[in-house]
């Protein structure tokens, strides 16, 4: 078959570049493929960072998971799964051109995801409340107050809570910083003075850099939620073309194309659920 | 309005749609209740088994890459190869240099 402008095939519009529909949609498939490839390699490097910290500081995420809701993070786990089946559906619905069940499960779809953002802005404002922000903004004060004023962040105070962490008694051995404290830093010569420093309840000791659970907390769940935002965009945009007609003709290629994306989405956060929330 | 046989195209019906649904859920109970029992170190691994099971499933049926062509699932698997590498020989690294690490060394003298 010679290459035609523009040539109509069962309704389906084909580029002039292409041999038939099918080698359109393939080559579409493929290019979405190799870019949730590169999705996977972004977050997988905050994935490596993660790991990196907690071999060597598993202490720090003991001590952070415990102002995690376990329970809304399962609920925003279901509720992914099901968007995740929903937009599946809608594929299904895109192919076999029923165009009323397509605008059901994409409005589903993007209620699912509303809902997903709705509890993450719970969780999110608590922790704004409480303090418990990424880096230089970690200040725990409110119910879940450490005992440390951090806000100064004097770097004496950096090389004391180091100290003190190590004197800290940890509940475990794999609890325990597997770096060594050092009493008498090379560099800083301070006290290894005990600060009475305590977590939720008083129960969990804080360690020192606990800010580096909630700078990974925030990098990784926020760069989520900007994807979950993205793929809110890119529905409405398939609800558009659905008035456009663009689906009626059996092209669902875009839907498929979304739909792989948000699959891809539901993936990353199937992970993000057990690493940040389910430790020990 | 016919199921229309499109090469290279896979139609899911709505009983296998159903029920990886279920299967996911079923999934998601069990890394909640896994993380439940202390296990020490299986815990994680324990977890991530579970985790990657759900993750295959949504591939394999939901994207569709069981009856996709074969390249595609390299291509998208490639990815979790480089990943395991990047992840895999950074930890090597850091758990060969952390020994040696002398705490506190490098940041600002005088406290």
């Amino acid at each position: 078959m010679t290459a035609h402008a523009h040539q109509q095939t069962d309704g389906l519009r084909v580029d002039h570049h292409f041999e038939n529909a099918e080698q359109q949609y393939q080559s579409a498939k493929l290019g979405m493929w190799l870019f949730l490839t590169t999705e996977i390699l972004l977050f997988g490097g905050l994935f490596c960072a993660y790991a990196v910290f907690r071999a060597n500081h598993p202490e720090i995420f003991v001590f952070g998971h415990h102002f995690l809701d376990k329970n809304l993070g399962a609920l925003n786990t279901v509720i992914l799964i099901c968007s995740s089946a929903t937009i599946a559906w809608a594929v299904r619905a895109a192919q076999l051109k029923q165009m009323k069940v397509l605008v059901l499960m994409l409005l589903l779809t993007i209620a699912c995801a509303g809902g997903f953002l709705g509890v993450k802005y719970l969780e999110y404002s608590h922790k704004w409340h409480a303090g418990l922000l990424w880096a230089r903004q970690y200040n725990p004060h409110g119910e879940h107050g450490g005992g440390v004023d951090h806000a100064p962040a004097a770097p004496a105070a950096e090389a004391s809570t180091m100290a003190a962490a190590g004197a800290a008694p940890a509940a475990s051995a794999d609890e325990r910083s597997k770096i060594a404290p050092a009493a008498v830093g090379p560099s800083g010569l301070a006290e290894p003075e005990a600060l009475p420093s305590s977590g939720e309840q008083g129960l969990v000791p804080e360690p020192a850099h606990a800010r580096i659970y909630f700078s990974i907390y925030f990098l990784m769940t926020g760069l989520h939620g900007i994807h979950v935002l993205g793929g809110i965009g890119a529905m409405l945009w398939l609800l558009w073309g659905v008035r456009q007609g663009v689906f009626a003709s059996g092209h669902f290629t875009r839907v498929d194309m979304v739909a792989l994306y948000w699959h891809v989405v539901d993936l990353i956060w199937i992970y993000l659920f057990l690493l940040l929330y389910l430790i020990d | 309005m016919s199921e229309q046989a499109t090469p290279g195209v896979h139609i899911s019906s709505v009983k296998l749609l159903v029920g990886v649904w279920i299967a996911l859920i079923i999934g998601t109970w069990l890394t909640v209740a896994a993380s439940n029992v202390d296990l020490g170190w299986l815990n994680i691994w324990i977890g991530l088994a579970i985790a990657t099971g759900k993750a295959a499933l949504v591939a394999l049926y939901y994207m569709h890459l069981r009856w996709d062509r074969p390249f595609n699932a390299f291509v998208f698997l490639g990815a979790f190869l480089f990943l395991f590498l990047f992840i895999g020989i950074a930890m090597m690294d850091t758990a060969h240099y952390q020994p040696q690490i002398i705490p506190a060394f490098g940041q600002p003298a005088g406290g």
